[in-house]
């Protein structure tokens, strides 16, 4: 079906990055042409164009035993979405790439059909001709009447942009990986059942047999057996070896889960649930027997009938659909993982990533955020943590498998599949380059596994990688790590670093790019786990990647192949995508190298390839952000541990990615890498319909747009616009009053972005009140929007603001008047500046939000400077503490005047969210100055 | 319109206008109080406040209910529901010396005609009498004798198990408004216009019991007596609603000399007298009374004095100290005095010694009617009070605190956590020194890091 694959070599490029943006000539820039699409209003820049599908959506197909490669289902079901694609020939198109062996049978050796754990396959191809790129996850269901007791299936997420699906490669492989092992633990009890009721079935028919043999032996005493009785003997004899091998088959299946969990004492919770489903765990000591017991206790219901011996392979039986094959319950919680999937990467690529680079950085201020952050993502944060790692649905409360425990075992067996990958990757060494080194280097490195593996596991690894080489070259899998012994994965490192392998690789790709496929990357079918494994699961999740592995390994074959990248990528035209994919990562791995380590633990690395070292750190963290797509750096086993506990999986929540798009924290080398980055993505990347845009980002978005307009407004509307912040960020309650109230709502939704927070419960904005202030009030909102009624009745609310006048400015929207504190400092004219150039709400909201997170920072310094704060020794006055207080602020911090006076107030504001408890918070108590207010008129 | 946005004044119009009222701008940079915290828990006017230990207090009002608090954090620590009326007075029953639970017992006594003890640590009721013919209007524990004593419209004394040891006859139907203990044995007790002496009879092996005998009674004042009060040793001092301030010899019972009309340092006492009548009785009672060792803080009517006892005169005075009458006065250690007044703001005033005669506030507020009787008296002084003046003082405001809507019933002072105020509308307020409690916080937070091993990490 594939005449000549395309295989892409799944590299990064080199730093000639902007090398294809020259590749036309310059006459020919001047001839534009027009754009195809535009009479259409399609987005010019946007590479969807050439799309069938408007949008992104996930297949999932099966390679049917009986009529080849068939769409099963797409999500959103939608025929919109996909709109004229060919989702039979794009099927065909995905499951062609299955490196599954799903050899199963009666192996050599072996007296009984063996089931092949056969764990998931991940690829990334590309179809330039229908524009679509999709990253591909294959998994096999059981199923008792497929040939070989398995069925194959791929979900894949398809999308018009190449970047996105490389670069988000690692988060789509996980939360697919969720998916797939949700659908996987379905399968596999249904299976169970399945099998039980097959046993029964045996059971029963054995019985009947029997009593059928035992009456024709009474009936003839003649002391020999008729014809009849010979072949009912046979009978009884195959119905037995049948009951044997489901037994073992029903073992089998059972002991998958307690094999994973051997391996698994890093997460006891997955024990328990292991142990949950009450036909399977509690079973799997004595098969036999509890396959007898148990399925009578479990399924009474069930009415044995009887079967013909031969019917164990049925071909002429319809096969079972997707729902069939899986229990009902995972296969629900399995379409709302992948609607889950589709959700959170909608969107354009630079907007997934800026939000990834958003949370990243935000996370790393979160004492300071509840400040100004919204608060949705705050709180979000700590819901989501628990969320979406506790199961989603809850109402699959019986025994169904949480996403938290799928993500686990799915961690787990992606270590096995590095041992698979090795031999594939062996396999095409010899085959493209029959490079005696690299082929060396895999074998020595499959070897340096044999000795922890279990021999059983082994075999069934081999069968799995055998038949992987058939129909398509397969450049970009992943390397081969040890991951036992890191001495052993460094030395095997260097081998297919070789810049011939990637040369070699870069070559065939640009030959054969004229076919319609492409394997981009892929991760081969993955083996079982050996429990030795499991400690080291981490850095399987990143074999994927690239084959260059390991951080060190990344970068310093990075260097190795940039020269001869760099000539041939101004060839072939088709490469031009990948180069771009590179560049962005290799920005995201320089920023990642350049951080200082925070820690080598457990991960030293040797010197002597000359590699850059990159330490497995927190800080790693923070760029993850640019190159979670194949990042490198985690390739250390404990730098990927630290990255599962920062990376807490709320960070994969449509809603989070929805909700932030100011990508103000940055700090300045993020902050350069991150536009530099995001604009050369933004400049090839799709953007095709503002409809593509995510759902829940609009509201929140314009929301935050219309605040910067209306803030805009008013600092250019309102020469005082400096004093009334400052009394907002100073903690000094200002009382926007006004008869209009959607004039007055107006402008305290717009001030409301200087308004600090107070923690968990949401801004102190009070958008609209009638009813006379109280002291109340002033200690629960710091801005309000009061009516002015012109009734008698409003004397008594004047009188109340003329009395509590100390705790408030008082904004008069009627009259045009400010009365507040004086405010002399530097802060707030930067801030509000209003001869700003800035245009647009949402950008002025960025910069505040930037702004304000450089005052959050300095308010975070003063506060846990203990010097400040504490005496230095026993003796001293605190005149003295106060006196280096005021020069920190003054001269470290740059702060005159009043601007020292928010800064304290922020720093009030922290040492209370800190010091909290999380029990009930209590406002903050009423702080005030006695300070002379002024009167401000326009 | 305009007028209260361009004002920057804090106080009525009307009423600044009324009388010269001493008014602070909003710059009060002496003024400590930078942090309030609200309490709400009650649904009525809280009227008393009663401190328990260094950081809890409790408060009472008319709801009925009693509150515990903590002063530091402002943490309602305990609701004690018990009374179905207002509560009509609190007081601390100290622990004996030989109890070991450190736990503070309160005593309330309530306009249901019960009295109920409290246990403050628990919230638990301990103990409940409801065999009162009237409404306990004051309480007061004699500590040397281990007994309490309520006073309704009779007196009874009653020991630590809250049994009845005796009781005095039908006093008034006004009732007892004021009770205080003086030595050998004697309380005082303000009845009307009167002031009633006992003496309690301890029991012993030989008599039939406990017993209280009226001895003398005092017949000085000319009004209800509004305040009464232990200043030390030798003397008390008594304040009626006609503004008449008594000092009596605590051993005596006598009048001590001088101190009826020292209201009055005019000489021109006709004038006085006529100014005194235009003025609304009101104007002149003394609400509270508060002491320190040598001067008495009275609050007359809107204004504060200060009344030393050595020199038996005014020392101070400030006439138009609020809006209206002010309810209760407290003198700090640091020389500072608190006063809170129905105008429902706190002001806080320092005493300062005065060197020129000439800026001297002539205390020339009022005049007691009745009191022309000693008017000679009076007038053979002035030329020596012409040199004393040369050391009298001047109260000097140096901050208000505008927080309560309504009437400010009563305060109480902690050392370590500030002022707590209680009003009429129904809330508490916690005033802190912001500083303070900023360098407070900030030590918590390093605590905290500590605990969290935080602190020394990075190092």
């Amino acid at each position: 079906m594939i005449s000549a694959p395309d295989v892409v070599a799944f590299t990064k490029e080199d730093e000639y990055e902007e090398e294809p943006y020259n590749e036309p000539a310059l006459p020919e820039e001047y001839s534009v042409p027009l754009f195809p699409f535009a009479s259409q209003g399609a987005n010019p820049w946007s590479k969807l164009s050439g799309a069938k599908f408007s949008r992104d959506f996930i297949l999932i197909s099966e390679f049917s035993e009986q009529v080849g490669p068939q769409p099963l289902l797409t999500i959103p079901n939608d025929t919109k979405v996909f709109g004229n694609f060919d989702l039979n020939y794009f099927s065909l198109r995905i499951m062609s790439v299955d490196y599954q062996a799903s050899f199963v049978g009666h192996p050599p050796g072996s007296a009984y059909p063996k089931l092949n754990f056969v764990e998931d396959s991940k690829v990334v191809l590309g179809d330039s001709k229908e524009g679509a790129f999709a990253y591909v996850h294959h998994l096999t269901l059981y199923d008792l009447e497929a040939r070989g007791f398995v069925r194959p299936f791929c979900m894949a997420y398809i999308s018009a942009d190449q970047h996105k699906i490389m670069q988000q490669f690692q988060e789509l492989s996980a939360e697919f990986s969720k998916a797939s092992e949700c659908l996987k633990t379905g399968n596999r009890k249904a299976f169970a059942g399945e099998l039980e009721k097959k046993l029964k079935d045996l059971d029963y028919t054995r019985t009947v047999l029997h009593t059928e043999t035992e009456i024709q032996k009474k009936a003839n005493d003649k002391g020999f057996y008729s014809s009849q009785a010979i072949e009912k003997a046979n009978e009884l004899a195959s119905v037995e070896k049948s009951i044997i091998e489901h037994q073992d088959l029903l073992r089998q299946i059972r002991s998958y889960p307690h094999r994973k969990l051997r391996g698994s004492s890093l997460c006891p919770r997955e024990s328990e649930h292991i142990q949950d489903p009450p036909s399977q765990a509690a079973t799997t000591s004595d098969p036999e027997e509890s396959a007898d017991t148990d399925h009578y206790a479990c399924r009474p219901s069930y009415t044995p009938k009887l079967i013909k011996a031969k019917s164990t392979k049925c071909f002429d039986k319809k096969l079972k659909t997707l729902e069939e094959l899986c229990d009902t319950e995972y296969f629900t919680q399995t379409l709302a993982q992948l609607r889950h999937i589709e959700h959170m990467f909608r969107g354009d690529l630079c907007y997934l990533l800026t939000s990834q680079i958003d949370r990243a950085l935000l996370k790393q201020q979160h004492i300071t955020s509840f400040l100004f952050e919204d608060l949705v993502e705050v709180s979000d944060r700590l819901a989501e943590k628990q969320e979406s790692t506790v199961s989603k649905p809850h109402h699959y409360r019986p025994p169904s498998e949480s996403p938290e425990d799928c993500l686990v075992p799915q961690v787990l067996i992606s270590v096995g599949s590095y041992k698979s990958s090795v031999e594939s990757v062996l396999i095409k060494m010899e085959q493209d380059l029959g490079d005696e080194a690299s082929r060396e280097a895999a074998v020595m490195e499959s070897s340096s596994f044999d000795p922890q593996e279990n021999l059983d596991y082994l075999e069934m690894d081999m069968k799995g990688s055998v038949s992987s080489g058939e129909s398509i070259e397969v450049l970009g899998t992943e390397k081969p790590t040890s991951v036992l012994s890191k001495s052993e994965s460094q030395s095997s490192l260097t081998v297919p670093l070789s810049p011939q392998v990637v040369r070699s690789k870069a070559v065939s790709h640009r030959t054969i790019s004229g076919d319609s496929i492409e394997v981009l990357s892929t991760c081969p079918s993955e083996a079982l786990i050996p429990d030795d494994f499991k400690a080291s699961y981490p850095s399987a999740i990143n074999e994927e990647e690239s084959y260059a592995e390991g951080s060190q390994g990344a970068i310093h074959f990075q260097a190795g192949i940039s020269p001869p990248e760099a000539g041939e990528a101004e060839e072939g035209s088709s490469g031009l995508a990948l180069l771009q994919t590179d560049a962005s990562c290799c920005i995201g791995r320089e920023a990642g190298a350049l951080l200082v380590p925070l820690s080598t633990p457990g991960h030293t690395l040797s010197d002597e390839d000359g590699v850059v070292s990159v330490p497995p750190q927190r800080y790693r963290q923070k760029d993850q952000g640019f190159h979670v797509d194949f990042s490198v750096e985690n390739a250390s086993p404990s730098s990927r541990d630290n990255s599962c506990e920062g990376f807490p999986a709320y960070e994969l929540d449509p809603s989070h990615l929805l909700t932030s798009l100011d990508g103000s924290k940055t700090s300045l080398d993020d902050h350069s890498d991150a536009t530099s980055y995001g604009s050369s993505v933004a400049s090839t990347s799709s953007d095709r319909t503002p409809s593509s845009m995510p759902p829940a980002g609009p509201s929140s978005e314009r929301h935050k747009k219309r605040a910067g307009q209306n803030a805009l407004k008013f600092i250019r509307q309102y020469p005082f616009a400096h004093p009334a912040i400052y009394s907002l960020l100073s903690g000094r309650t200002l009382v926007v009053l006004g008869e209009e109230e959607a004039m007055v709502r107006k402008l305290v939704t717009a001030l409301s972005i200087f308004v600090p927070g107070y923690g968990r419960h949401g801004k102190p904005v009070k958008h609209w009140l009638s009813s006379p202030l109280h002291i109340t009030d002033f200690q629960k909102w710091k801005l309000i929007g009061l009516q002015r009624v012109a009734s008698p009745a409003s004397a008594s609310a004047l009188h109340a603001l003329s009395r509590y006048s100390r705790y408030t400015s008082i904004l008069d929207l009627d009259r045009k008047t400010l009365r507040c504190p004086l405010y002399r400092g530097t802060l707030v004219p930067r801030l509000a500046d209003h001869r700003t150039h800035i245009r647009r709400g949402s950008t002025y909201f960025l910069h505040v939000q930037s702004m304000l997170a450089q005052l959050c920072a300095k308010a975070f310094l003063y506060t846990f400077c203990h010097h400040l704060h504490l005496p230095a020794h026993g003796g001293e006055a605190p005149e003295l503490a106060a006196s280096r207080q005021a020069s920190f602020l003054q001269l470290t911090l740059g702060l005159v005047h009043e601007d020292v006076k928010v800064v304290r107030y922020l720093a009030e504001l922290l040492r209370l969210h800190y010091t909290q408890e999380r029990r009930g918070t209590s406002q903050p108590a009423l702080r005030f100055d006695y300070v002379p207010s002024f009167l401000y008129k326009i | 319109m305009l007028r209260w946005l361009i004002g920057g004044g804090r106080e009525p119009q009307g009423l600044a206008e009324k009388s010269p009222l001493q008014t602070i701008g909003e710059e009060q940079t002496q003024n400590p109080y930078t942090e309030l915290l609200v309490l709400k828990a009650h649904h009525d006017i809280v009227r008393y406040l009663v401190q328990l230990d260094d950081s809890r207090f409790a408060s009472a009002g008319d709801d009925g209910t009693v509150v515990v608090w903590n002063a530091q954090t402002g943490e309602k620590l305990l609701e004690l529901n018990g009374h179905t009326q207002k509560i009509t007075a609190i007081i601390t029953l100290p622990c004996l010396e030989t109890c070991e639970e450190k736990n503070q017992l309160i005593l309330t006594a309530s306009a249901d005609r019960t009295v109920i003890e409290w246990d403050c640590g628990t919230g638990r009721q301990v103990q409940k009498v409801s065999c009162f013919q009237s409404t306990v209007k004051c309480l007061a524990v004699i500590q040397r004798l281990d007994v309490w004593l309520s006073g309704g419209n009779d007196l009874c004394v009653w020991n630590r198990k809250l049994d009845l040891l005796c009781q005095t006859s039908h006093l008034s139907d006004t009732g007892i408004t004021a009770l205080i203990e003086i030595p050998k044995n004697c309380v005082v007790a303000a009845v009307g216009k009167e002031l009633i002496i006992f003496r309690l009879v301890a029991a012993t092996e030989g008599s039939l019991g406990w017993d209280i005998l009226e001895v003398k009674r005092l017949l000085d004042h000319q009004d209800n007596i509004l305040s009464l009060v232990n200043v030390n040793d030798v003397s008390f001092v008594s304040g009626s609603h006609v503004g008449e301030l008594i000092v009596w010899d605590t051993l005596g019972w006598t009048v001590q000399a001088c101190e009826r009309n020292f209201w009055d340092p005019s000489p021109q006492l006709d004038a006085q007298r006529e100014i005194k009548l235009c003025q609304k009785p009101n104007d002149v009672s003394i609400h509270h009374l508060t002491w320190d060792e040598e001067n008495v803080f009275v609050a007359v009517g809107r204004g504060l004095y200060v009344y030393n006892l050595p020199m038996k005169r005014v020392i101070a005075c400030q006439k138009a100290a609020h809006d209206s009458s002010v309810l209760h006065v407290a003198k700090l250690p640091n020389r500072q005095v608190i006063s809170c007044s129905e105008d429902g703001s706190v002001r806080i005033w320092e005493l300062r010694e005065k060197q020129q005669l000439s800026v001297e506030p002539a205390p020339t507020g009022f005049f007691n009617m009745w009191g022309f009787g000693r008017v000679n008296k009076q007038a053979s002084h002035p030329a020596k009070k012409q040199q004393e003046n040369a050391t009298s003082c001047s109260l000097e405001l140096i901050g208000d605190l505008i927080g309560h809507s309504s009437s400010v019933e009563m305060f109480l002072y902690f050392e370590d956590h500030g002022l707590v105020t209680c009003s009429a509308d129904h809330l508490i307020i916690l005033w802190k020194n912001g500083e303070r409690e900023s360098g407070l916080r900030s030590l918590k937070l390093f605590q905290k890091l500590e605990e969290n091993g935080d602190l020394y990490l990075s190092v």
